[in-house]
């Protein structure tokens, strides 16, 4: 049981992430930034925390700082239609610098913030986990039983379409991409709350190994999840080897979650098809 | 001519705005921005060691942005040089530390040539997977990084290092490419090297190799549409892997500037993101194989900026103004009417 809350613990960031690149994704915009947006959630939190005491506002800040930074990237690939690669990839080298730089400036470090406030625990149980759960379940009703999700997979989709049913592709994509930068921030939230502090890089390419969760959830909110929750297995399995006394180099199981990302792109649970206007920039029909 | 001429215009437009956010965020910190600007020529540009250092840093993000250019010319998001960069120079020292008789001249081509085939060894994956199963680049080749750096970490740590260091044995003399320091007397105390000409070459033989031969204009073809290149005989997927193989083949050879001109070993994290500052550079450079040498110089003096300033302002300012770059260029470029795709 401990085991199974552990696997979860380590799932949790992974899984909002994978959420937040399959609200990004569905509505057609390829969303590299997650990483990035994980790392500027952790520091958002760790601040908010530090200054108020209180780790809840913390939270709020964690989702704030990734909002503002999906917020970039949208700006970037939607209204000046960069490719959404590289204008993501730029949120990444951006958010990394000014994270160093806040630490820096902050906390007088290069390396590590001190250390901040938790959540308590609700008779036993991580908050986050019963924040996740519930998230899951609410992102999978939005993405197939609300109007909003019906939108978003129909600019993701055939956006032209969408556009002649009087739905403005660009307003979709944009909450699309916010909402995505909210999840990813919680993501990152969490991982400073859970450790209690930020750490220079402690996204550590949780936000790629997402971006394969999405594509092996096959683009849907509980599929990424699960997904997710594959990975986070991957990364206990260290703890599990070691119980058994089992002597592996810690860098081979260090490498699992990427060797299995591999795999798993690369089709070995059977193909997924992106929504089909992924990564297409889109102007509408007045602008042209 | 004239877009040489537009190119520096932009080129200029950029280094202003970088400049007037560098004067900001100074003042921000509360410190004199004359100062700043005052260290910045006297210590980097209008110094014989921060010139060298900055030509030393350029050397290797010429190779890695070189690397990731072509890819993305071709339409492929290699953004795996960071881990090719170490397959190859790890590759490199192992080989150079074998053959310690041989002399340099036959012993530096050799590893040179080791090194670029380490580089598009580690590109195999992401290139198999991207032409077979249609697997995206981005994740596959970022993956690959992951791996590459756990990999050297075992490698080094469990069998290859010297006591008490995190480096391998020293590589025998005959592999060192000599610094311009030890040939001209010049940039004294840097370790700039004759890598750099190499580098020079290389771009000069990416931008021919594009722009003046028929595989090249294929390769491109195959950038700008898939479908239109398959349409007129283009085999897609065999020059997928073609071209991915020969990015990580550029980046294989980044390492040479570090383990042939300056330390002689193989160190743990020694490119510490230089294959990531390779994407960044040639985003800069609009993916232009001669652009690529500007952008690295800016890139590099960038850092070496930081590095003097390290005591007047954190020298974290000069990582955003790199990414703040970035953004200016591929925003201002869209608006001019997306050239990425040419």
């Amino acid at each position: 049981m401990t085991f199974l809350i552990q696997v979860l613990r380590i799932s949790g960031p992974y899984g909002l992430a994978a959420l937040a690149g399959t609200f990004s994704e569905l509505g057609g915009v390829v969303n590299i930034a997650l990483e990035g947006i994980l790392l500027s959630g952790a520091l958002g939190a760790t601040l908010a925390t530090h200054w108020t005491g209180n780790p809840w506002i913390g939270i709020l800040a964690g989702i704030g700082a990734g909002m503002l930074l999906s917020c970039l990237h949208a700006w970037a690939a939607l209204r000046h239609r960069v490719d959404q690669i590289v204008s993501s990839l730029a949120c990444n080298f951006l958010a990394a610098g000014l994270c160093r730089f806040i630490l820096k400036l902050v906390f007088h470090s290069t390396s590590n913030s001190s250390r901040v406030e938790g959540l308590p625990d609700w008779g036993g149980l991580d908050p986050f986990l019963v924040l996740f759960f519930v998230i899951v379940g609410l992102c999978q009703w939005i993405v197939y039983r609300t109007r909003f999700g019906l939108r978003l997979r129909a600019v993701g989709e055939h956006p032209q379409a969408a556009e002649s049913l009087g739905i403005s592709v660009l307003a979709m994509r944009f909450k699309g991409v916010l909402l995505s930068g909210a999840l990813a921030g919680l993501g990152g939230a969490w991982l400073a709350l859970e450790q209690h502090q930020f750490t220079d890089g402690m996204s550590g390419g949780r936000g790629y190994i997402a971006l394969a969760a999405v594509i092996l959830g096959r683009w849907t909110p509980l599929g990424a999840a699960g997904a997710a929750l594959f990975f986070g297995l991957a990364e206990s399995l260290q703890i599990i080897l070691q119980a058994y006394g089992v002597r592996v180099p810690t860098q081979f199981v260090q490498m699992l979650p990427y060797l299995m990302t591999l795999a798993a792109v690369a089709g070995v649970a059977g193909k997924s098809r992106p929504p089909a206007a992924d990564g297409i920039p889109y102007s509408s029909e007045q602008d042209r | 001519m004239r877009s040489v001429l537009r190119e520096a215009r932009w080129m200029a437009i950029t280094l202003l705005i970088l400049a007037l956010a560098l004067t900001i965020g100074t003042l921000a910190l509360k410190q004199s921005p004359v100062e700043v600007f005052r260290l910045i020529f006297s210590q980097v540009l209008f110094d014989d060691y921060g010139l060298g250092q900055t030509l030393y840093k350029a050397t290797t993000l010429i190779f890695t942005g070189l690397a990731c250019s072509l890819a993305f010319r071709c339409g492929l998001f290699n953004i795996g040089a960071e881990g090719q960069l170490y397959a190859g120079a790890f590759a490199m020292t192992l080989v150079g530390l074998q053959f310690p008789g041989l002399p340099s001249i036959i012993l530096i081509p050799l590893m040179l040539m080791i090194a670029a085939a380490g580089g598009a060894a580690w590109a195999i994956v992401p290139a198999v997977l991207k032409a077979k199963r249609g697997a995206h680049e981005v994740i596959t080749t970022m993956m690959m990084n992951f791996v590459a750096m756990a990999l050297a970490n075992y490698l080094i740590s469990a069998h290859f290092h010297e006591p008490e260091t995190i480096h391998t044995a020293e590589l025998p003399a005959a592999a060192g490419l000599p610094s311009f320091e030890t040939m001209f007397g010049l940039f004294q105390g840097s370790p700039v090297n004759v890598s750099l000409l190499l580098a020079f070459l290389i771009a000069a033989a990416v931008a021919y190799f594009l722009w003046r031969t028929p595989t090249g204009f294929e390769w491109r073809a195959v950038g700008v549409s898939p479908d239109a290149a398959r349409t007129s005989g283009v085999n897609v997927p065999a020059t997928t892997i073609k071209i991915l193989l020969a990015s990580g083949a550029i980046s294989g050879l980044a390492g040479s500037n570090f383990v042939l001109g300056y330390k002689h070993y193989f160190e743990q994290g020694f490119a510490s993101g230089a294959g990531f500052l390779g994407i960044a550079v040639a985003l800069v450079a609009k993916n232009n194989p001669i652009g690529v040498i500007a952008s690295s110089l800016l890139f590099a003096f960038m850092s070496q900026a930081g590095l003097t300033l390290n005591r007047t302002i954190p020298r974290e300012m000069f990582d955003i103004l790199q990414a703040a770059a970035i953004l200016i260029v591929v925003i201002a470029q869209n608006r001019l009417g997306g050239e990425l795709k040419k």
